[in-house]
């Protein structure tokens, strides 16, 4: 009750709000840290982790963990992610006392190279074993990178699945889409930048202001621990009298949510609607209802959120994930279904550890039995999933009685192909 | 036994049906709707037509059908247009005061609306309508009669609607082909508004969506004039198709099912129900899952509705609604589509009535005939005009004379 009491403004007190740890692992991670508005993450730990001294050397963050051995000379794991592992491990105890006392770990990094790719995987098991929270935000190299590149980030992406609570991945190629032609490769890096930290931005405010509607860092935990699943993202924001709509519209338009395919596939989806002072019930219930259509499969999972600082603008921030493997649906269900009808309960860091905690320590073995399991399974499933959805397109629609008539094209959609079709709305 | 200059008639060439009105205006000017002839239109596709032939043939029969009603003869004819082709827009023309006391007179007015009506158009588009709104004096808004007023500089708001010329003219040949003069071609949206709408509403700010078999018009009043007009070419006939294709039944079972058990929203009692349908022996043929129907039409619709949203947002006229929307043609009769237009729109929504007409009242306040009946208003205005108040074309005359006289 206390913070409903309060002015909208103000931030929840420390004792009940989850610490947060922010890393950013490898060049790519660190520089990303270094864009990150501070001011909108306060109270969030944050630590920048890298092989190369030249990188963290141009950190402002305050905790530094340079991680070096006589191996390396004082330069960079040269691109080798084994490196980058094999130094991860060996300082493995810095790793974790780094890590301690956190409930939730965000880490940033670009997967790809050496750093990131070696060391995130490492990381993230020492953060799990200290029994907080994992989510992993990171980018997948662009296709120009080469082909190496591709395999090693693709080869931590899976180890990170198998460890990580939550991996939200974002392949910088999608990022084409939202860029046109001319735009520069700084703009380029810098959008892909933008887009990963929109992610975190979007799981932290989530967490942190209050809410109409709050999510609970249970229910997040519900959501998403020990689902190993690659998630999507994606954050859209639209102003005026029709912005409601407008931002669905954006959402379903989304080029990393592909056209809204992601949606109907995953079946755990957490929404956060985030607007000013004058959000309006009517307003995130008709976001829901647009958003509910579009994933009936999904247990949904959803936020309100008032920021003054929001003005008239509406931000929907959705994270969707697949099942990835044997998820546990019936007992998610029941951790989630009492926690999120329980609005006043106080979650100290204490209470929400030990909730959370019992994943950890001892897995380590046996993942790593997982990682290799995975491997081939993990990807052939997902290719089968992709070609049933390659299947829609090439299915003719018969458009009856217009086929000979002129078509009724409208901003690019063919108006004569019945709206459920085009809106993916699935009769049964 | 009628004088032929009082009798006004608007033809409406639908996509589902074709439909003649005749009427009548009386000595004080109240317009009498004395005839109305209807048939099935089976050459028009999405407001235009598609086939000629048998056009011309409904067309007939309409006109045939109000010609007995009325017991007169039907020479000329105020014909409705739409189609996907049609687009309106505003234009501004200016034109400098020069006279030396800076005083408007009526040939600076005739010049700026000149002006104004000079746009840039197509070679192959043809101006439909050049609706004045409001005269500007020296910026000053809102005038609607500048002249005698002071000014520098005369300014004036048209909206234009315009459409492809040889379309247009599809339609105006088929009813020549059939010996009946076209007086005017008008957008079959103006002439919905014309007959729903009463100058109060127009002053307050109204939308008119007519939803019709093939096409749906709308358009926007506000200051009591016209703002905004617009097609989609989406109607009727894209719901009973989506049926069509959805449930897996011929066109024509599709158009009775809609009409049968359709709704604009999705009716909560309805969840699970089917219904059988049969052949014409009455063996069941297959069972419809009544839920399916009415959510595949509560999407059309909404879509519908949220694409006129999204029009009225860009043109910045969301705000000017003050009347509320009014809804017409003949998707106008499924079940709770103000409720659902009251949902997308989020304004208040209701079914338009036929006002300001007298004749065959009961009859014709239907949805369906609201643009012929449009149309027939249309041209009394028009006629109105053009002979001034002694409806004499000889009264004309001699005061055209005297004025040449005197001058």
């Amino acid at each position: 009750m206390k913070t409903k009491t309060e002015p909208p403004p103000a931030t929840l007190e420390p004792a009940t709000m989850p610490v947060a740890k922010i890393f950013g692992v490898g060049s790519a991670g660190v520089a990303l840290l270094e864009t990150v508005n501070r001011e909108e993450f306060a109270g969030a730990g944050f630590v920048a982790v890298n092989t190369d001294a030249t990188s963290l050397a141009g950190s402002t963050v305050a905790l530094k963990i340079h991680l070096e051995t006589k191996l390396l000379r004082g330069l960079g794991t040269g691109g080798d992610p084994e490196r980058g592992r094999a130094i991860a491990e060996e300082q493995f105890a810095t790793l974790k006392t780094a890590c301690d006392g956190a409930d939730v770990i965000f880490i940033v990094a670009g997967l790809g190279g050496g750093a990131g790719s070696g060391i995130t995987p490492v990381l993230a098991r020492a953060a799990k074993q200290t029994g907080a929270l994992v989510l992993a935000f990171v980018t997948l190299p662009f296709a120009c990178e080469g082909n190496r590149r591709q395999q090693q980030a693709q080869q931590s992406l899976d180890q990170l699945k198998s460890i990580a609570d939550g991996v939200i991945c974002l392949p910088c190629q999608k990022t084409f889409k939202l860029i046109d032609e001319n735009t520069s490769v700084l703009d380029t890096f810098r959008i892909t930048g933008k887009l990963l930290l929109e992610g975190v931005r979007g799981v932290w405010q989530l967490l942190t202001r209050p809410g109409l509607i709050q999510i609970h860092f249970d229910d997040l935990c519900a959501l998403l621990r020990n689902r190993h699943s690659e998630s999507a993202f994606a954050a859209v924001e639209a102003s005026g009298p029709a912005r409601s709509r407008e931002v669905v519209e954006k959402l379903i338009n989304h080029p990393l949510l592909d056209e809204g395919r992601v949606l109907a596939e995953s079946d755990a989806v957490l929404v956060s609607v985030m607007g000013g002072k004058d959000l309006t019930m009517a307003e995130v219930g008709r976001v829901m209802e647009q958003i509910n259509r579009h994933c009936e499969r999904a247990q949904i999972i959803m936020g309100a959120v008032v920021d003054e600082a929001m003005k008239t603008l509406l931000s929907v921030t959705v994270i969707a994930a697949k099942q990835n493997g044997p998820a546990p649906a019936v007992e998610l269900l029941a951790a989630a279904g009492p926690d999120s009808e329980e609005p006043t309960a106080a979650r100290g860091p204490g209470r929400a550890t030990t909730r959370c905690a019992p994943a950890g320590p001892a897995l380590s073995p046996e993942q790593r039995e997982q990682i290799l399991a995975r491997h081939g399974g993990g990807r052939g499933r997902k290719v089968v999933a992709r070609m049933r959805q390659a299947q829609l397109p090439l299915a003719i629609i018969s458009k009856g009685r217009f086929d000979k008539s002129e078509p009724t094209i409208h901003k690019g959609e063919d108006l004569d192909i019945p709206t459920y079709i085009r809106r993916g709305v699935a009769l049964n | 036994m009628f004088d032929d200059s009082s009798i006004i008639v608007g033809l409406e060439i639908g996509t589902s049906k074709v439909c003649a009105v005749l009427g009548e205006r009386s000595a004080d000017g109240a317009l009498n709707i004395i005839g109305l002839g209807q048939s099935r239109s089976r050459g028009v596709r999405k407001g235009e037509i598609a086939d000629p032939t048998q056009a011309e043939e409904d067309i007939r029969n309409a006109i045939v059908e109000a010609e007995q009603m009325a017991d007169v003869e039907i020479r000329n004819v105020y014909l409705g247009v739409t189609g996907g082709h049609i687009r309106g827009f505003n234009n501004r023309g200016v034109h400098p005061v020069v006279s030396a006391d800076r005083e408007i007179s009526e040939d600076d007015v005739q010049d700026v609306i000149k002006n104004a009506k000079a746009i840039n158009l197509p070679t192959e588009n043809n101006v439909v309508h050049a609706i004045r709104q409001h005269f500007f004096v020296d910026g000053q808004d809102g005038v609607t009669n500048p002249v005698g007023m002071l000014g520098s500089r005369l300014e004036v708001d048209v909206h234009v609607v315009h459409g492809h010329t040889n379309r247009l003219q599809n339609a105006i040949r088929v009813v020549k082909g059939l010996q009946l003069e076209v007086d005017e071609i008008v957008f079959n949206g103006l002439a919905s508004s014309l007959a729903l709408l009463t100058s109060e509403q127009k002053e307050l700010g109204a939308l008119v969506i007519d939803i019709g078999g093939g096409t749906t018009d709308y358009v926007v009043y506000a200051g009591g004039v016209i703002r905004h007009t617009g097609v989609l070419a989406v109607g009727g006939d894209h719901i009973s198709n989506d049926l069509a294709y959805g449930l897996k039944v011929p066109l024509s079972r599709a158009e009775k099912l809609k009409l049968e058990h359709g709704s604009a929203l999705m009716d909560e009692k309805i969840r699970g129900q089917t219904v059988t349908i049969t052949n014409e022996l009455g063996l069941p043929l297959k069972s419809i899952n009544v839920e399916h129907l009415q959510r595949i039409m509560s999407l059309r619709l909404e879509e519908v509705f949220q694409l006129v949203a999204q029009d009225l947002e860009q043109a910045g006229l969301y705000n000017y609604l003050r009347a509320g929307v009014f809804l017409c043609g003949g998707c106008a009769r499924v079940p709770q589509i103000a409720g659902l237009a009251e949902q997308v729109l989020q304004m208040p929504v209701s079914l338009g009535q036929t006002n300001s007409i007298s004749g065959l009242k009961s009859a014709l306040d239907q949805p369906e005939f609201v643009t012929a009946i449009g149309l027939v208003k249309f041209g009394a205005f028009k006629t109105r005009k053009r002979e001034g108040k002694p409806s004499l074309a000889q009264e004309i005359k001699g005061t055209l004379r005297r004025f040449l006289q005197r001058s």
